[in-house]
């Protein structure tokens, strides 16, 4: 493995719960590491397949999608939709060669600003171990 | 309950006895229609065909191997909305289950309908069946049918039935209001008729056909296809996963690929009004093209064909049916159908899930529960 691997993770965070954590890790001086990219959605529920499915093609080394825990979603129900989609993508991309460790759902509350901090930390390690994901390496089109 | 009834058949002329029964059927005042697979003077393809005049229903031909859609768009299209009158509409196995999957997306309806399901022998691909059809067509349509049901490989020279038929575990309509039936049943003299729901039952009474019981060998018959065919299409799955279990190997499998979206058309269950790839989201300005190539040294065109095929995947795999016009439909013989199957048995085994089989059933992603796949939620899993 080369040790110099930095990996590109996708994170598409809710803006009510997860992404409010990230600010929070920020306020409270937390650090976590740079491989992260957040993109902040409005719901985890809104987070489409097909996002998934082009930020692995375009090479992104993993993509989480994180949001509110169960009970607590701001449009009732989102995450459950979320868990829908992340099962059924788990089913398929794993077939094509994606370790199914590259795609990770979670839920951190508003609150969980250390939660986040120390998710984010452990994540980006375990896809360190992992290693460039395949389609980093070559043209996929 | 199930009724069961029987039709003679005379001369080894089965072609002639479902039309006899289809001009049967017609003839009762609360059938408007009948849609069914016909062999058009004109054309050697067979097409569906919606019929009034029972003169017409001379063209009519369930058995040729021919398979050029999957009629539950058809039916979708003739049920959105009232029509005024009620269809009956002759089915294939595999058009019943898409159906049933498009009326759970609302975009079909069963009130006016009387689906009339035949037990399916297989079809060929489209170029294959242009190519194998004479012009001797009803005679060419029974000799396929009595051969097939003889359990004999029926005589197509070198043409083999569309890999879909073959690996296809679900031959009888089990969906259906009215099942014909030929497996295990003597065929040369008698064809099964049976009502499977209330519908079906109301019309088969009025129709005074002979009281039969189902033969003992029908069960025996239709186990044996089932266990040849999943041992069929067990095989075909596990090539096709040595074929695409990474990206390089998927592209590969891909490659012939130019994104015509034909196999999107001809999919039953493909159920967007307007599909994404053909919007805005996919009509990019010319120099982020240039962007692209600039940043990665080059970008094939047309850009996004996994993606196309992977969000395919994950639109409609939980309601494949395995009627195989994606492959059907494609200029390029890419062999869409063995992959898609491939992944939707997956995805339908994750949702504990059967696309066509249970009209009760949501679709998987039409609904979500609090208490469900914890398993995948978290980052040490």
């Amino acid at each position: 493995m080369d040790d110099n691997f930095e990996p590109t993770i996708l994170a598409f965070f809710c803006n009510w719960c997860t992404y409010t954590a990230a600010d929070l890790a920020g306020t409270s001086r937390l650090s976590y590491p740079p491989n992260i990219k957040i993109i902040r959605v409005m719901c985890s529920g809104m987070v489409d397949p097909k996002y998934v499915i082009k930020a692995l093609l375009e090479g992104a080394d993993g993509v989480l999608v994180s949001g509110c825990n169960p009970g607590d979603c701001h449009y009732i129900n989102g995450n459950f939709k979320a868990r829908r989609r992340i099962k059924l993508l788990k089913e398929i991309l794993p077939s094509f060669g994606f370790e199914p460790e590259r795609l990770r759902l979670t839920w951190i509350a508003a609150s969980d600003g250390v939660l986040l901090a120390e998710t984010l930390q452990e994540l980006v390690a375990q896809i360190k171990t992992l290693g460039p994901s395949q389609a980093r390496m070559q043209l996929v089109g | 309950m199930v009724i069961t009834a029987k039709i003679d058949v005379k001369d080894h002329d089965l072609l002639d006895a479902l039309r006899g029964l289809f001009k049967n059927i017609l003839a009762k005042e609360d059938v408007n229609a009948i849609l069914a697979p016909c062999r058009l003077p004109t054309k050697k393809m067979v097409m569906p065909t919606l019929l009034t005049d029972p003169v017409s229903l001379n063209s009519v031909d369930p058995l040729s191997p021919a398979f050029p859609m999957n009629n539950a768009k058809i039916v979708s299209r003739l049920t959105r909305k009232p029509s005024g009158g009620t269809i009956a509409a002759v089915m294939r196995p595999c058009e019943i289950r898409a159906f049933v999957e498009l009326v759970k997306l609302k975009q079909a309806r069963t009130d006016k309908l009387i689906r009339i399901g035949i037990d399916c022998l297989g079809a060929m691909g489209n170029r294959d069946y242009l190519n194998w059809a004479g012009e001797n067509g009803d005679g060419a349509a029974n000799t396929f049918a009595a051969q097939v049901l003889s359990g004999k490989t029926p005589d197509m020279g070198s043409v083999e039935p569309a890999q879909a038929c073959q690996s296809c575990e679900l031959p009888v309509a089990e969906g259906a209001d009215i099942s014909i039936g030929f497996f295990g049943v003597d065929t040369r003299q008698q064809i099964l008729v049976q009502a499977l729901t209330d519908k079906g039952g109301h019309l088969l009474e009025s129709l005074d056909l002979s009281a039969a019981e189902e033969p003992a060998s029908r069960r025996k018959e239709i186990e044996r296809l089932i266990s040849e065919r999943t041992t069929f299409r067990d095989n075909m799955f596990a090539e096709t996963a040595g074929k695409t279990d990474s990206v390089e190997k998927l592209s590969a499998y891909l490659a012939g690929c130019v994104n015509c979206y034909n196999c999107r058309v001809a999919c039953p269950v493909c159920y967007c009004r307007e599909c994404v790839f053909v919007t805005d989201v996919f009509d990019h300005e010319p120099n982020q093209y240039l962007r692209w190539a600039r940043k990665k040294g080059a970008v094939k065109m047309p850009t996004d064909t996994l993606l196309y095929h992977i969000t395919r995947l994950a639109h409609m795999s939980t309601a494949c049916v395995g009627c195989g016009q994606c492959t059907n439909a494609c200029p390029n013989d890419i062999a869409i159908m063995p992959l898609f199957r491939m992944i939707a048995y997956n995805t339908q085994r994750a949702f504990n899930y059967e696309a066509g089989k249970n009209p009760e059933e949501m679709p998987p992603l039409s609904e979500f529960k609090e208490d469900e796949f914890a398993e995948i939620v978290g980052i040490h899993n």
